[in-house]
């Protein structure tokens, strides 16, 4: 037991003294949400349901915590994987689960981090108010939301080189931010990319976090939660595809 | 029982021939080099004994269970050569890691003494030297208490004065009982520490004795000698099966 505990602290700290990752997953989305959700202030956007820093809280909160899962897992374990560490601790009597489950829990903290620091801007100078309950079930459900993010990242970090880890969890985050309308309201964004967006996993979380809000959103919140979890079985099956492949030529 | 045990291994990849077929038993206490030049196959023969690589034929067990198996895994440490080590941990923070892993650890304040880590505990790995990077890796290996430690090269890149502190440490775990199987490329490393030592090439043992044997086998005053001496001879040898 103590291991995995161990391994969780570990993790966390190795993780929270990583400037670029602690820069990438806490800062950005606290920045964008003073650019777009703050400056644009309270005024009611035309054709928007709600004034901007209510709709980007739900919206850069899911950003933030995407960001938190897939460099914590695709960058991490790409980075530990392809440079040795991960056999220096597969040689030792390191429980094998206490290695995912500790990236996961610490995936899932920096993420109320973000969350925690989002908030409290959107209270304070966004003029957000919430009944606590609303408060406390959005948050659980953004922090939450990251588990299928912690698939993708296990995905791309079982196949993705050491170098190559970080641009190719920007090239797969960042366009999918954008194109699930996490960066500007989806109803800004061209007909085609509309069209295209159930088919991320992030237009789906995004919906969930919308409808906490009670903000319209497109489609039933049980099918959402029902295509997140389609995302995170077919992730899953990937990264272990790329587990077998690295055991596979391990054991030749 | 032997304490970690190759017999008739092989290993292929895809077309290379690692290891042709050895056969190697460390007994307790005993402390083996494996000299070889590169691509000999030293580092698999590891890796077999650590579990991270499967024999294609043969058998090899530690403490006479499967080396991959967690019963094993407690009684073994290992030091691997790894590119790049987490730089953002305190060496204090690597050590009671890895200690926690096992059932019945050293002190911490033993191992930090042990391996040579004393006043630097509460540095960041990113902020040492590579000696002292090597003393935390040899501490990880050390930290469960094993009673078998596989050491791939551990004494590359260390000045002389490190190198013959960690022989000290190495020694030191010797004498307490312990069993050890290392590679290297220094041949007075062997010298120095083996009981025994075992030549390989091209992924076969082509010597093995105690240095001495060694050494007399070839009427070599020096391991090196010897070295180059037997390598070279094993080549003929293959040239000629060749032909
Ligand atoms: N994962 C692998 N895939 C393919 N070939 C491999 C793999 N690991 C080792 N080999 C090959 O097996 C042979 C033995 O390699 P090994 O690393 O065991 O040598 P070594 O004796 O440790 O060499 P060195 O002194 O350079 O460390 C080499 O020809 C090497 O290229
Ligand atoms: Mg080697």
């Amino acid at each position: 037991m103590n291991a995995y505990w161990m391994e969780a602290k570990c993790e966390f700290l190795k993780t929270a003294r990583m400037r670029s990752y602690s820069v990438s997953t806490i800062l950005f989305p606290l920045m964008f949400y003073c650019f777009f959700g703050l400056a644009m202030g309270r005024q009611q956007m035309p054709g928007m349901a709600m004034p901007m820093a209510h709709y980007l809280l739900a919206t850069y909160g899911a950003f933030g915590v995407m960001g938190a899962a897939l460099y914590a897992f695709g960058v991490g374990i790409a980075v530990e994987r392809g440079l040795g560490w991960l056999e220096v601790k597969r040689a030792s009597p390191m429980p094998p689960a206490a290695y995912f489950l500790a990236k996961a829990a610490v995936s899932l903290a920096f993420g109320a981090i973000v969350i925690a620091l989002l908030f409290t801007l959107g209270a304070l100078f966004g003029g957000v108010r919430m009944p606590a309950a609303q408060w406390l079930l959005m948050g659980g459900t953004l922090v939450a939301g990251g588990l299928p993010f912690c698939a993708l990242g296990l995905a791309i970090g079982s196949f993705a080189g050491p170098n190559s880890a970080p641009a190719t969890v920007n090239m797969i985050y960042l366009p999918m931010a954008f194109c699930a309308g996490l960066w500007l309201p989806f109803e800004f964004l061209p007909k085609a990319i509309q069209q295209a967006a159930p088919f991320l996993p992030a237009y789906h979380f995004s919906q969930i976090a919308l409808s906490i809000l009670h903000a319209p959103v497109h489609g039933a919140v049980v099918g959402h939660v029902g295509a997140l979890a389609a995302f995170t079985a077919v992730f899953a099956g990937i990264a272990w595809i790329g587990q077998t492949r690295e055991r596979e030529k391990m054991y030749g | 029982m032997p304490v970690a045990e190759l017999s008739g291994v092989t290993k292929r990849y895809g077309e290379v021939a690692a290891l042709g077929g050895i056969s190697l038993a460390l007994e307790r206490g005993e402390l083996v080099a494996l000299l070889g030049p590169n691509g000999a196959g030293k580092t698999t023969a590891v890796r077999i004994l650590l579990g991270l690589a499967r024999p294609t034929t043969g058998h090899a067990a530690v403490f006479g269970q499967d080396p991959a198996s967690r019963k094993a895994r407690l009684r073994r440490g290992a030091l691997l050569q790894v590119a790049k080590v987490p730089e953002t941990l305190r060496v204090r923070e690597h050590i009671e890691l890895f200690s926690s892993y096992y059932e019945k650890p050293l002190p911490l304040a033993e191992t930090i003494a042990a391996a040579g880590l004393g006043g630097i505990e509460n540095r960041l790995f990113g902020d040492l030297s590579g000696g002292q990077k090597q003393r935390v890796l040899f501490a990880l290996a050390i930290c469960g208490n094993p009673g078998l430690l596989l050491l791939d090269e551990p004494t590359v890149g260390l000045d002389v004065e490190s190198r013959r502190a960690l022989w000290a440490r190495i020694r030191g775990f010797v004498a307490r009982g312990g069993s050890v199987l290392l590679t290297t490329h220094h041949l007075e490393e062997a010298d120095a520490l083996a009981h025994r030592v075992v030549v390989l090439n091209h992924g076969r043992i082509v010597a093995e004795g105690t240095p001495q044997e060694i050494k007399a086998r070839t009427a070599s005053s020096g391991l090196e000698d010897a070295f180059l001496a037997i390598v070279g001879q094993s080549e003929e040898m293959a040239q000629e099966v060749m032909q």
